[in-house]
């Protein structure tokens, strides 16, 4: 979190459907090593958000810059298709709230990890498989399971997967959208643990969408409420947690179920 | 505030005001403090004094940027830099809790699955000390304040709440920062825990620490703080709000 200058700065972004806007106005800056959540109830506009970040959705107005490892800043708007492509391979990754839409279900575990690298050029069998085994590890999945396809795995060990083949080729930047929200509670306490850690030794920048403040609070150094498309507070997230100022804001915390 | 003028201040506050915005109830607004003002210098411990709901828990986590406030300043001193929180963004204020500033909460906040050795030596790794003497340092404050080593291994969240208390303390003196702030550091300890905690506060506060506490336990105040600031000096006037 020392660098000086912002890996993703966002200004004034939307985007519209037809004549719809579903998010608007939104401005804020990303700097590695930080973990940045998006709040807010279904329809608030945190997806379609997470989405035009992304460039999943078109950038309807505004501007995103993104600072590309070699140092150059791009405005995201403005790079070819094959730039985009080139950024997924090598420096983002997204992580998808139903596994089966960002792995390959029958596809090994070891081939689910091991792809991403070959398609960054690696190519030698044993040094991919060695890679593979050991991002199995790393989020704890046993490594004898390395043959196996995911669709014989359970949910929390085929998200654990998907974070793995995100995380292979050392990305800087990884969206993540209700990670969690598939899983049994006790099966996300571990993948949340997962996340933070891994993100802080990899000084990894994670943008993380969820309408779970419990997630927030665990893992995320800053937050973002949105209402209506728009954010409506944004502050280091201890903060917006425990005096939240806007009226929408204290709504949510106050519906918080106390354990 | 006499005695206290050789040393530097760590911390100064000055012309703080904090309400409270109560939207779910039409919008009332809670006037808590008015012109707060105070300093708490290196090597001193302040206490916070007045009744419940005066308004102590909220200086402390003013102080630490987790409350908002209406205007004034909150100046610390880092090592050789100044920040004022009440103006701080939220990455000055993480840089804050890094380098100036710790907070032992009433309560520990269980992370799930991480041991209770790793929460205490958690600080320390963040700030980039090696492994090994972080566990050390870890393991030589949780043996000092009572937590069996058969316990280290296991998160924290089944232990007793005087044992959390315990852990939770060992995690904010893991750290040597210039400020610490202690919000009823032994509200659940036995007699010979106290006396521990009592130690931990004068080692800090001989090494320099500017400690600012809230302590209900008098011989605890008394055995550790020079002075006592007494919030309700700075209470809202009732009827200020509107």
């Amino acid at each position: 979190m020392n660098d000086a200058q912002p890996l993703l700065e966002v200004r004034s972004a939307g985007h519209r459907y037809g004549n719809r806007y579903g998010c608007r106005d939104v401005d804020l800056d990303l700097w590695p090593g930080e973990v940045l959540a998006v709040v807010g109830e279904s329809g608030s506009g945190k997806t379609t958000l997470l989405g035009t970040l992304s460039q999943r959705l078109s950038l309807t107005e505004g501007s995103v810059r993104y600072r590309l490892a070699d140092g150059t800043v791009a405005d995201l708007a403005e790079l070819s298709e094959a730039a985009v492509r080139r950024l997924w391979r090598t420096e983002w990754g997204f992580v998808h709230q139903n596994p089966a839409d960002g792995l390959r279900m029958h596809v090994s575990a070891g081939g689910n990890v091991g792809e991403p690298l070959m398609a960054t050029g690696w190519r030698h069998y044993g040094r991919v498989r060695a890679a593979a085994a050991d991002w199995l590890q790393r989020v704890e999945i046993p490594v004898d399971r390395i043959d196996d396809p995911p669709v014989t795995f359970s949910g929390g060990m085929r998200q654990r997967l998907q974070i793995a083949r995100n995380l292979v080729v050392s990305p800087r930047l990884v969206f993540m959208d209700e990670p969690t929200s598939g899983l049994d509670v006790s099966v996300q306490a571990r993948l949340l643990d997962l996340i933070r850690s891994l993100a802080a030794e990899l000084s990894l920048a994670v943008i993380i969408v969820t309408h779970d403040l419990a997630v927030a609070r665990l893992i995320s150094h800053r937050t973002l409420v949105m209402k209506d498309g728009r954010v409506i507070e944004s502050g280091l997230t201890d903060r917006v947690l425990d005096d939240p100022q806007a009226a929408y804001t204290q709504l949510l915390v106050s519906s918080i179920l106390q354990g | 505030m006499t005695g206290a003028s050789e040393t530097r201040a760590i911390l100064a506050v000055s012309g703080v005001d904090k309400t409270f915005t109560m939207h779910l109830q039409g919008g009332q607004r809670l006037p808590v403090l008015r012109e707060l003002a105070f300093e708490v210098h290196e090597g001193e411990c302040v206490a916070l004094g007045g009744a419940s709901g005066a308004g102590k828990s909220s200086i402390l986590k003013m102080v630490y940027g987790n409350y908002a406030v209406d205007r004034g300043s909150i100046v610390l001193q880092a090592r050789g830099s100044v920040i004022d929180i009440a103006a701080a963004g939220p990455r000055q204020v993480l840089a804050a809790r890094r380098d100036a500033v710790g907070y032992v909460s009433q309560f520990l906040r269980c992370v799930p699955r991480v041991a209770a050795l790793q929460i205490v030596a958690e600080p320390l790794l963040q700030r980039g000390v090696r492994a090994a003497e972080a566990r050390d340092r870890a393991a030589e404050l949780l043996a000092r304040l009572a937590i069996p080593e058969r316990l280290w291994a296991l998160p924290p969240a089944t232990f007793s709440g005087g044992e959390q208390q315990r852990v939770n303390i060992a995690r904010g003196f893991v750290t040597e920062l210039p400020l610490l702030l202690l919000d009823e550091p032994t509200a659940s300890l036995d007699v010979r825990n106290r006396e521990v905690v009592i130690e931990l506060i004068r080692e800090k506060l001989a090494r320099g620490t500017a400690i600012l506490g809230i302590f209900h336990d008098a011989e605890v105040r008394d055995a550790v703080a020079r002075r006592v600031v007494s919030v309700e000096m700075f209470a809202a006037p009732a009827g200020a709000a509107a």
